[in-house]
């Protein structure tokens, strides 16, 4: 079936608004958050039901054509790019909370709803979703899902694996699989822990129950300006050391300072070598006591200044700066990579020093923004694609900077997600006994490869014999896309 | 082959260290030929290569404590005893952090992170337990409530596949989304994914002061409902546990743990919305134990949180009707346990089990039999109806497609 046959059905199938093949209107669709890698499905799905979705797999199954999904679209490692050959399936009309149940704390909602919006709908019975990217304002959950997106406030509370106690998914052989639900510990295989995160790859969840959080009783927030980035890593470790978890550590070097500032007046203190934001929540009590406990330790880590949120406004106001430090840096750039790698925390202060060695040995400025509770460095690779070499050089440090986590004993993402534009990446990370296995899981769940092929894997694995399949060589063996191992 | 042979070459891998099985290694009955005693991952992947070579079926035990959990193996060929493989390998206590081998007791992984002030968050109701035989049971306890449980706690994972490939998954850093998360299959597992020999653990700091806000009450409604309000409080409780007897009161305990300061005021509150019996005091004995012992029917009942009462209620009501004690304990998150005696007739345990996969069913739960006396293990459907199990039958077929690890044990036969 060639691909405008394989569009009239679809159309049949879902209705005709909700098919695309115009390629300007395809174009909208071409990259997620990562620009730097287009490509043009050659459809487009809105799907406006759980069965449009089975219809629209089930129809790409029964022609072996790939798809892929996609939410809000600010993915940034590529996890969305779509297949040329293949159909893109946008959630954007899914966008209903179908049930907010504040009794059993759980919220049951279509793949594109959006984050911030779970927390809205949970605030007036005094509970919020607690996983907060930054795009909060616009990503959706099915793409949270997907990506096991993270957030400042993970330190604390983790994950969106462990906010999902359940999803409804239809899998790449067209059934419709419940996983999980409202009630904890379903029996089984955790099937539902390894589809969080899976980029993609091992189906389309259609619902997702999560986990809702009772608000805290009291917020308190301070940011510390400090001479140097080892100064205030300084700080976090005797932070930690001391057993308090604060909801929030992040960190902000000069150069991300300055283009913060640049960017959204967030009226950091002046000449700081870097900032901390540090947040503490929950009884009254407890954060009080622990507050002071923070603040002392920054002073003694040489804080030379430490401000103290007095109210809501002020705590957006410090936020503000953080959470506008990717987009800021085109104030001071205009190109840059966003990176995102994992390190132990204690590692930071080396990490930091060689990382700004191999920007100075590249001629490239590096940024640096990062969870510095956790380890996870969003380095900003500052670089001008009409200077001849540059783009390359930035590539080849973002690449390097990658090596540098790996060798502390880090990892290439912590909540970007590994995408197309990470795959070649995961060879350094995990062996091939390692990414063989992880393939087996993706056999069991999409033998034929069409869910959101060329992600996460850098070379697909071939499923095996299964009675009744593939006649002949593999589709991706005739490509030669894939080896048979 | 003879079985002469198998021992020489599971003795090429291991020396001395694999001998004829005896009784005592006997699964519920099902009596290995061989038990194997690797001191390392390799080992490990070298004895399963040499069991694939020989078609043995193959369970992996570490102390034993929960052999009697799930249901007897088809068939066990060889057992490896996974103590050898023992040792806490790294805490780095500034990353909050540990790498421990499989073998290792969860008392001495706690010993050794105690000795920085720091603890894996997780309730450990068997004394001797190790930490693969934990992770393979998925046991957790009344903490869950602000901890989670090992898929929370789980950042990192090695195990020996069938066919004896070492395969790593996550890493030692908590935050990490490269690759599929296999660290949360093999938990819980049964055994029958991998052979689990070494695992990465997020830690949490031990708290400074502990204190217990407790009260008995008439039933276990009363005791849900007085649970509820302090999880819907906002005073962040590590734990809220329900207990009813098979006969008498029930009762509510309150776990709260931090620095002195705020630990006191919570207390004060939890006692607020316990009532004015409520007391402070120590641990009761429902937080490190099950409501059932060695030999009796032990349950695990998950719900959501409204479904607590009406299970508790209708616990009481079905072992009263039926003529058997049923005594049930758990979290008021939604995970409950019971328990019967050993001499409960099969056919009423089949009743009872009937009864609260109903009643946790209407609150979309499930009741799992964890271990039951071998005549009452014929009569039940162990397991229950089971989410998403073709996939898992896929999964398990990709990993393990020759079915030679703990076969039979786990949910819908695998």
């Amino acid at each position: 079936m060639d691909i405008q046959q394989l569009a009239a059905r679809l159309r049949s199938e879902i209705g005709e608004a909700n098919v695309l093949t115009d390629r300007a209107q395809l174009r909208t669709y071409e990259c997620d958050g990562l620009a730097v890698h287009k490509v043009m499905p050659a459809i487009v799905t809105l799907p406006a039901t759980t069965e449009h979705v089975q219809a629209v797999v089930r129809a790409c199954v029964e022609t072996n054509v790939p798809y892929v999904a996609r939410g809000s679209g600010t993915g940034l490692s590529g996890g969305a790019l779509p297949h040329a050959d293949g159909v893109l399936i946008v959630t954007s009309k899914l966008r209903s909370i179908l049930e907010l149940d504040a009794d059993n704390e759980r919220a049951v909602l279509q793949p594109g709803v959006v984050n911030l919006d779970i927390t809205r709908a949970a605030a007036p019975y005094g509970y919020y979703f607690a996983p907060d990217p930054s795009s909060q304002q616009i990503c959706s959950i099915g793409g949270n899902v997907a990506e096991n997106s993270g957030g400042a406030h993970c330190l604390k509370y983790g994950f969106t694996t462990n906010h999902v106690t359940g999803v409804q998914l239809v899998s790449p052989t067209g059934e419709l699989v419940p996983l999980g639900g409202k009630a904890p510990d379903p029996p089984g295989y955790d099937l539902l822990g390894a589809f969080v995160g899976s980029e993609g790859t091992l189906g389309i969840a259609t619902e997702v129950t999560v986990r809702l959080m009772r608000a805290p009783e009291s917020v308190r927030t301070l940011l510390a300006a400090f001479a140097s980035t080892d100064d205030a890593g300084a700080a976090v470790s005797s932070i930690i050391g001391a057993g308090v978890i604060p909801a929030a550590i992040e960190m902000m070097d000069a150069l991300a300072i300055e283009a913060a500032e640049a960017a959204v007046q967030c009226n950091y203190p002046q000449g700081a070598g870097a900032v901390l934001i540090v947040e503490l929540d929950g009884p009254a009590s407890e954060v009080e006591a622990q507050f002071e406990q923070v603040e002392q330790h920054c002073a003694a880590a040489r804080a030379a200044e430490i401000r103290i949120a007095a109210d809501d406004a002020e705590r957006a106001l410090f936020w503000k700066g953080r959470k506008s430090a990717f987009a800021a840096v085109g104030r001071i750039s205009p190109d840059y990579i966003v990176q995102d790698g994992v390190i132990p925390r204690t590692a930071l202060p080396q990490v930091l020093r060689r990382m700004g060695e191999l920007a100075a040995k590249h001629g490239i400025r590096v940024a640096n923004v990062f969870h510095a509770g956790d380890g996870n460095l969003h380095p900003l690779v500052l670089f001008d694609d009409a200077v001849t070499g540059e783009a390359e050089r930035a590539e080849e440090l973002s690449g390097a900077i990658l090596d540098l986590c790996i060798e502390y004993g880090g990892s290439i993402t912590g909540e970007h997600g590994v995408g197309m534009d990470k795959a070649k990446h995961m060879p350094r990370m995990y062996t091939d006994d390692d990414l063989d296995t992880m393939q087996l899981l993706r056999c069991a769940f999409d033998p034929d490869h069409l869910s959101n092929p060329g992600k996460i894997f850098p070379t697909p694995r071939l499923c095996g014999e299964v009675p009744g399949r593939h006649k002949g060589a593999h589709p991706l063996q005739e490509q030669g896309l894939a080896e048979v191992f | 082959m003879t079985g002469a042979a198998v021992l020489d070459d599971l003795g090429k891998v291991v020396d001395d260290r694999v001998r004829p099985a005896g009784d005592e290694d006997a699964i519920e009955g099902v009596r290995p030929s061989y038990c194997a005693t690797p001191s390392s991952t390799e080992e490990t992947a070298e004895l399963l290569r040499v069991a694939a070579q020989h078609s043995l079926h193959v369970v992996a035990r570490g102390a034993g404590t929960k052999q009697h959990w799930g249901k007897p193996p088809l068939r066990v060929d060889l057992v490896v005893d996974l103590t050898g493989v023992a040792g806490v390998v790294e805490h780095a206590a500034g990353d909050l952090i540990t790498i421990v081998r499989a073998g290792t007791a969860v008392t001495d992984l706690q010993a050794t992170l105690a000795e920085n002030d720091q603890q894996l968050a997780l309730d450990a109701r068997f004394a001797a337990a190790t930490v693969g035989g934990t992770v393979a049971t998925n046991t957790s306890g009344p903490r869950r409530v602000l901890y989670g449980t090992l898929r929370d706690l789980l950042i990192g994972i090695t195990f020996v596949r069938a066919d004896g490939v070492v395969a790593k998954a996550g890493g030692r850093v908590v935050k990490n989304v490269a690759g599929y998360d296999f660290a949360k299959l093999l938990t819980g597992s049964y055994g029958t994914l991998g052979v689990i020999t070494e695992v990465a653990l997020r830690c949490h700091p031990l708290p400074r002061t502990r204190r217990v806000a407790s009260i008995e009450v008439p039933d276990g409604e009363v005791a849900a409902d007085l649970a509820r309000r302090v999880l819907c409080s906002q005073i962040v409780p590590s734990a809220v546990e329900v207990t009813q007897p098979a006969t008498g009161p029930a009762s509510v305990g309150v776990l709260l743990e931090g620095v002195e300061a705020g630990v006191g005021a919570r207390a004060e509150v939890a006692r607020e919305l316990l009532g004015v019996t409520s007391q402070i005091g120590d641990l009761p004995g429902s937080f490190d134990s099950y409501p059932f012992g060695p030999g009796d029917v032990g349950l695990k009942i998950s719900t959501t949180l409204s479904g607590v009462g009406p299970v508790l209620k209708s616990a009481r009501g079905v072992g009263d009707r039926h003529g058997v004690p049923v005594s049930v304990g758990g979290s008021a998150a939604g995970v409950l346990y019971a328990g019967m005696p050993a001499d409960s007739d099969p056919a009423v345990v089949e009743r009872v089990l009937a009864e609260l996969r109903a009643i946790a069913g209407a609150y979309d739960g499930t009741v799992v039999v964890l271990t039951a006396p071998a005549a009452t293990r014929r009569a039940l459907d162990m397991w229950g109806p089971i989410r998403g199990l073709d996939l898992m039958r896929r999964l398990k077929d990709q990993l393990d497609p020759e079915h030679r690890l703990s076969p039979g044990r786990f949910v819908g036969g695998i």
